[in-house]
């Protein structure tokens, strides 16, 4: 089950553009949009757009610095963010581990019973 | 609800029929996932699946035996589950050869599913079991950032 608090984040990193901002975000330290905006096949309208959704998410600040404004990724927050959905992957490897485990041996069961019925004793 | 939340897959060794009814039949999906489960196997249909004392009803969305079986939970007390207030948990079934089958489960929120078919099939191209290396690509950046 999943929780409220993390829907936020998910929701914001849910979008392929904005993991990519948040790649270069992670990578290169504080940025502008228009860094940002030269190095993603999108507008810099889309980087502004994206960046608003990240810094309502918490995952981005801003800091003004003269005339530029400059973007850094909230460590912790990603980390949380990133904690979080690796947990809920682990969840699903478990449960796909224990599918594989009962469908294998019920596989093996189904040859067993074919077997037993094509060779009466 | 939130946007898309993740993908993983496993392969098996047993034909993809085997693999359906270990992920259908209530018997047998207390087995590796809820502790008590309803199930009515058709599209629309009503359940419930128990976790401990916790748990919630669910509503199925796709049927088709033995490739695609999907269903909505985690949707607010009360409401009817459906795009934008639930989570859809998919189950793809892919033969590889007579014995031997991949299971893909996805479990996204309604931004994936809002999204045009174009952007849909970017992000599928792009991120075909490509989900984990995005989480181990940031969990190696962040553990070299400075903290603080």
């Amino acid at each position: 089950m999943t929780g409220q608090a993390d829907d936020e984040l998910w929701s914001a990193i849910g979008d392929p553009s904005r993991r990519q901002v948040l790649d270069l975000l992670v990578s290169h330290g504080e940025v502008s949009a228009s860094w940002l905006a030269g190095r993603v096949p999108f507008s810099r309208q889309a980087v502004s757009k994206h960046l608003t959704v990240l810094e309502r998410a918490g995952l981005v600040s801003r800091r003004k610095e003269g005339r530029e404004v400059l973007y850094q990724v909230q460590a912790d927050r990603l980390d949380q963010a990133t904690r979080a959905m690796a947990e809920i992957a682990a969840q699903w490897d478990r449960r796909l581990a224990a599918v594989k485990r009962l469908a294998e041996a019920a596989h093996a069961a189904d040859k067993n019973r074919r077997k037993r019925e094509e060779e009466p004793s | 609800m939130a946007g898309l939340v993740i993908e993983r897959e496993v392969l098996i060794e047993a034909p993809a029929e085997v693999v359906w009814r270990t992920i259908t039949q209530p018997d047998q999906i207390t087995q590796w996932f809820a502790d008590r489960v309803e199930l009515e196997l058709a599209p629309g249909g009503h359940g419930y699946m128990g976790f401990g004392d916790q748990g919630g009803p669910v509503v199925v969305e796709v049927v088709e035996p033995p490739t695609r079986f999907s269903f909505r939970w985690n949707h607010p007390d009360g409401e009817e589950p459906a795009v934008g207030n639930s989570m859809l948990v998919e189950f793809t079934l892919t033969p590889e050869g007579d014995e031997r089958t991949r299971l893909r489960v996805t479990e996204t929120g309604h931004e994936l599913r809002a999204w045009p078919d174009a952007e849909k099939q970017r992000y599928a191209d792009e991120h075909q079991g490509g989900w984990a290396d995005f989480l181990d690509r940031l969990a190696t950046l962040l553990a070299k950032r400075p903290r603080g």
